[in-house]
């Protein structure tokens, strides 16, 4: 999916990583990494370390680093939109309406990411160091409790002990209901197909007017 | 009793602790699995030493052991064991998160590709970088 974009402004000294949130390591990421065939980094992070470290809740998530290595956005959804709630899900079709919506999300954020290569700090979409302490979540020990559990279940996991490892997802879940990664891996490491099945669409209809990808004041 | 430790980053397997009432180390395994060394100071990793409370000095050290429980309780560090599988999983403390974090400098990690190559994102120091997650699921 940012193929495209690093085609198009890596010369300009922009870079996607790509993250996994594969508990299920290679086996799962692999057909999908080779099919979009990237020249950019996609690595593989099974323990979601990276939803540690930067508080990502769902994907796709996204944070912008400058070449300081400082945060200019903190983590939020990457041009996704909850258009897709609006999906069949039996033949899962999504209706013109809904289609351009994702369309519309999916280039405002591209548009934004093109405007912050070309002007940098400059950039109306660079945040400034408090509006980014401002957006951002920051953890509390539930946060940190939570992802110990999500932690040693995916160690059970790679163990060899999946069934031993839910109880310990489940709590990572409650303590951390807003995690969608959470409960999305948990169920598709019970099964592939629970993640995007019904309990996953009663999850997200139980959100009523809340987002399942919020959206953010400036794109 | 021979236990796997999750500490941070880190996977020790094998560790001889002492599980009754905490994990009790020895104190180069305490070193060793956690970095912490006991000094006058505390407990000390690099320049950072926790005082241990003098009052509940039994609960930190006892018969050559240290306790890496009452160290992470007081550090304001999860941990959650499995006692079936013997495996006792320490995580960061709130606070340190937090600071890392609302610092607004990305915490560096490495993480492997396909091929088992690893990445680290300060490798792109210099790069306007966009960090973004995907799924197979």
């Amino acid at each position: 999916m940012w193929q495209a974009l690093y085609t198009e402004l890596g010369p300009k000294g922009f870079v996607p990583i790509a993250v996994a949130f594969d508990s299920a390591g290679n086996a799962a990421a692999e057909p999908w990494i080779k099919a979009a065939n990237p020249t950019y980094p996609c690595v593989i992070d099974r323990r979601h370390i990276v939803a540690e470290l930067f508080d990502m809740v769902n994907v796709p998530n996204a944070v912008w680093i400058d070449e300081h290595g400082k945060i200019v956005r903190p983590s939020e959804p990457a041009g996704a939109s909850d258009a897709f709630r609006k999906m069949d899900h039996t033949n899962f079709s999504i209706p013109p309406d809904a289609l351009a919506d994702l369309q519309a999300k999916r280039s405002a954020y591209l548009n934004a990411i093109r405007d912050w290569v070309a002007n940098g700090p400059a950039s109306k979409f660079a945040l400034s160091e408090t509006e980014v302490v401002r957006r951002m979540h920051t953890p509390s020990d539930d946060h940190v409790r939570a992802a110990a559990n999500f932690r040693l279940g995916e160690y059970l996991v790679e163990s060899g002990h999946p069934k031993d490892a839910q109880k310990y997802f489940e709590e990572a879940k409650r303590l951390r209901p807003e995690s969608w990664n959470y409960k999305r891996q948990a169920w598709a490491l019970e099964d592939p197909m629970k993640a995007g099945g019904p309990e996953f669409w009663a999850a997200v209809d139980a959100l009523g007017d809340n987002k399942y990808y919020p959206t953010s004041d400036d794109i | 009793m021979a236990i796997d430790i999750i500490y941070g980053e880190n996977v020790t397997k094998g560790v001889d602790a002492d599980t009754k009432n905490g994990v009790w180390l020895s104190a180069s395994d305490f070193k060793r699995v956690a970095g912490f060394e006991r000094k006058p100071e505390g407990f000390c990793k690099g320049e950072q030493c926790y005082p241990v409370p003098p009052a509940r000095k039994a609960e930190f050290e006892s018969g050559g052991r240290y306790n890496l429980a009452a160290l992470a309780d007081l550090i304001g560090q999860p941990m959650v064991a499995d006692e079936a599988h013997r495996v006792w999983c320490f995580g960061e403390a709130s606070e340190n998160r937090k600071r890392a974090l609302t610092s607004l400098d990305a915490p560096d990690f490495s993480l492997p590709d396909l091929e088992g190559r690893m990445h680290s994102l300060s490798e792109h120091r210099g790069k306007k970088i966009l960090l973004v997650s995907w799924a197979s699921w």
